[in-house]
């Protein structure tokens, strides 16, 4: 019997690209070094991996790109923001870093068979729901009517902006909204739940929606939608923790009875409704 | 496997020695209760004369002492600070390896080391604790190889309590104060002597090489009287029916705020807790950064650093710190793991330099429950 592999094992990986995109956050694609994990790997959208800067640390972050992706391309998307990802950000082309993964329960691309789909994300929670923007555009006769509700704190810190046209133009219609409007602005300016507010001809037993962002825009929109006649069960949400080993057993990232970095990040509005209402929890 | 009443024997403290023997002629580390700096702790056992034959302790909330006995007992005392996680679950272990070569860098884990630990002196609730901890890091998830293959060549000999601790409160959390399974042996100290019980196959095969003979009646009587006198001495009381839906119905509770104003949040109660498994990882590498360790050590949800995240640390008031730690151990450790977190050891009460009690704690959340 072969030992079970060791779950802390890193796997190299080259940077084959670096992309910046707004101010202090990059893309990164990587390609795993060893051939046959690479030829191996996949994931699903809404995972995550751990990557790895070896003696500065490692950061759980999730994947940006599509799910055709193998192990020979796994796109991340990075804001610079901490100790690990500043390191990161000060890798290029060539550079070698480790990966462990993909980690973590998805986003149930199943549910969203034949309903409505609303994307709701703010800032950085755009990477997080890409994969499943990509999912929506490469066939959308499965799928009823596909809205992404995308809010920022100023236009020019809109992530994947010059993707939105072939987004649109695949029949997903866009929200955005920003906090802070500049002249060339013709969007929404507010907060992000009040583009559900807003939202004409909202079907809401027909409708399944994917919430990604900061806790507080997630709890207010997961409001929202409850008040637009949605049920707690066709939402669902990503968390963020402070995550370590990332297979739910160094107990950083407990969150109620949830190890966000197994039984989510992605998590079902009900399971985590009771903790959300919480502070501090 | 079942072991009949009857098959109970006796053996005198040269069986006990010969056991210690044995066991270490195997290749076991023989771990057991020794006296170090005024505590009974766990530590490499080679002679019967080791144990703190003669001594016993006083557990209070805030409160540890060891003192004489007027016996000779052997096992006279209940649980000190260590537990045997530390030997199972390694304060400190290499968890990866980085190495930059000209081909760039290699990453690797080390091979688990494989140390065969005979534990001497298990408790029933320390037997709980070990149980708690197998659905840990062996249960239903991912697997830890090195508490896996420590685990697999572990020997226990379990000893009965036969007197508690004032900050015992096992048979609340149903997990003692007798054994009655998950050990290779088990141990009742009589007047003069051992009562065995075998457990297991190995356990059967070890005592083979002991001189023992069958217990008379009136020894396992009086190991069964001695066994109720543990019983008989515990007095601390957690009720625990219904205890996860009426701690989580609390989290806004004004208690907690009492709570925290004189919790240190110190750490003290995770370090000795038997079941506590977080733990965090660490950069250690050479001055050259080319030769890098992640080592995993102990942690705890008591530090500041402990849920830190981008926007800050999560936790960042004592408050939700210890809030964390009694809920988790009490209540969603049920949902994660099947069974509470809590074996009822004390240790947390006995090792609190202010002495919090959480069975204190838990009946002034849940006082508005009883009407």
């Amino acid at each position: 019997m072969n030992a079970p592999e060791n779950p802390w094992l890193s796997y190299t990986a080259v940077i084959e690209e670096v992309r910046s995109e707004i101010e202090s956050v990059t893309t990164l694609t990587l390609r795993l070094q060893d051939e046959g994990r690479a030829a191996q790997y996949r994931f699903a959208p809404g995972q995550f991996n751990m990557l790895y800067v070896p003696g500065c640390g490692e950061v759980a972050i999730s994947m940006s790109g599509p799910v055709s992706d193998d192990g020979n391309r796994i796109v991340h998307t990075i804001r610079n923001v901490g100790r690990v990802t500043q390191a990161i950000s000060q890798l290029g082309p060539d550079d070698v870093l480790g990966v462990r993964g993909p980690m973590g329960t998805p986003w149930p691309m199943e549910v969203l068979e034949g309903r409505d789909v609303i994307l709701v994300t703010g800032g950085l929670g755009m990477a997080p729901l890409r994969p499943v923007v990509y999912e929506l555009m490469r066939e959308p006769s499965r799928f009823g009517r596909r809205t992404l509700l995308y809010g920022a704190r100023s236009p020019d810190l809109l992530l994947y902006a010059r993707e939105l046209d072939a987004w649109r133009s695949s029949g997903i219609e866009i929200h955005l909204t920003v906090d802070r409007a500049d002249p060339h602005w013709h969007g929404h300016v507010g907060v992000v739940p009040l583009l559900i507010d807003r939202l004409v001809d909202l079907a809401p037993s027909n409708t399944r929606m994917f919430l990604c962002g900061p806790e507080i825009m997630m709890h207010f929109s997961a409001k929202s939608a409850l008040a637009r006649g949605m049920a707690q069960e066709h939402v669902w949400l990503s968390m963020e923790r402070n995550m370590q080993c990332a297979f739910g057993m160094c107990g950083h990232c407990q969150w109620g009875a949830h190890f966000v970095c197994r039984n989510g990040p992605v998590l079902r509005y009900d399971v985590a409704e009771p903790f959300l209402q919480v502070r501090d929890l | 496997m079942s072991v009949a009443a009857e098959e109970v024997s006796w053996m005198d403290r040269n069986g006990l020695q010969r056991l210690i023997e044995l066991l270490a002629d195997e290749g076991h580390e023989v771990i057991g209760p020794r006296i170090d700096q005024g505590a009974i702790i766990y530590d490499s056992i080679r002679h019967v004369d080791e144990l703190p034959r003669g001594w016993t302790e006083d557990s209070q909330p805030g409160t540890y002492r060891i003192q004489p006995r007027n016996d000779q007992e052997h096992f006279g005392f209940n649980v000190g600070p260590h537990s045997w996680k530390k030997y199972l679950f390694a304060p400190l272990t290499t968890v990866m390896r980085s190495r930059k070569t000209d081909q760039g860098w290699v990453m690797d884990s080390p091979q688990p080391e494989l140390r065969r630990f005979a534990f001497l002196g298990v408790r029933a609730c320390e037997l709980a604790a070990i149980a708690v901890q197998d659905k840990v890091f062996m249960g239903a998830g991912t697997m830890d190889p090195e508490y896996q293959l420590r685990r697999s060549h572990l020997f226990i000999i379990a000893v009965q309590c036969t007197q508690a601790a004032s900050t015992c409160f096992c048979t609340s959390m149903g997990t003692g104060p007798e054994c009655h399974a998950g050990f290779d042996l088990a141990l009742t100290e009589i007047e003069h002597g051992f009562l065995v019980v075998v457990g297991s196959d190995h356990g059967r095969r070890v005592m083979q090489s002991i001189d023992t003979r069958p217990a008379s009646v009136d020894e396992i009587t009086d190991g069964v009287r001695r066994r109720q006198r543990a019983v008989n001495q515990i007095t601390r009381r957690l009720e625990t029916d219904g205890i996860r839906d009426r701690l989580l119905s609390k989290l806004n509770h004004p208690q907690w705020d009492d709570v925290a104003s004189r919790c240190l949040s110190c750490a003290n109660c995770t370090m000795v807790c038997p079941t506590c498994f977080c733990h965090s990882v660490d950069e250690v590498h050479d001055l050259t950064n080319e030769e890098i360790l992640r080592n995993r050590r102990w942690d705890s949800c008591f530090n500041v650093d402990f849920s830190h995240v981008a926007g800050g640390s999560v936790r960042d008031t004592t408050r939700s710190r210890y809030r964390q730690w009694l809920t988790h151990k009490l209540a969603t450790w049920i949902d994660q793991f099947g069974s509470s977190g809590c074996v009822g050891c004390g240790r947390c009460i006995t090792w609190c330099p202010v002495g919090i009690d959480l069975t204190h704690e838990v009946a002034m959340l849940c006082a508005e429950d009883a009407s």
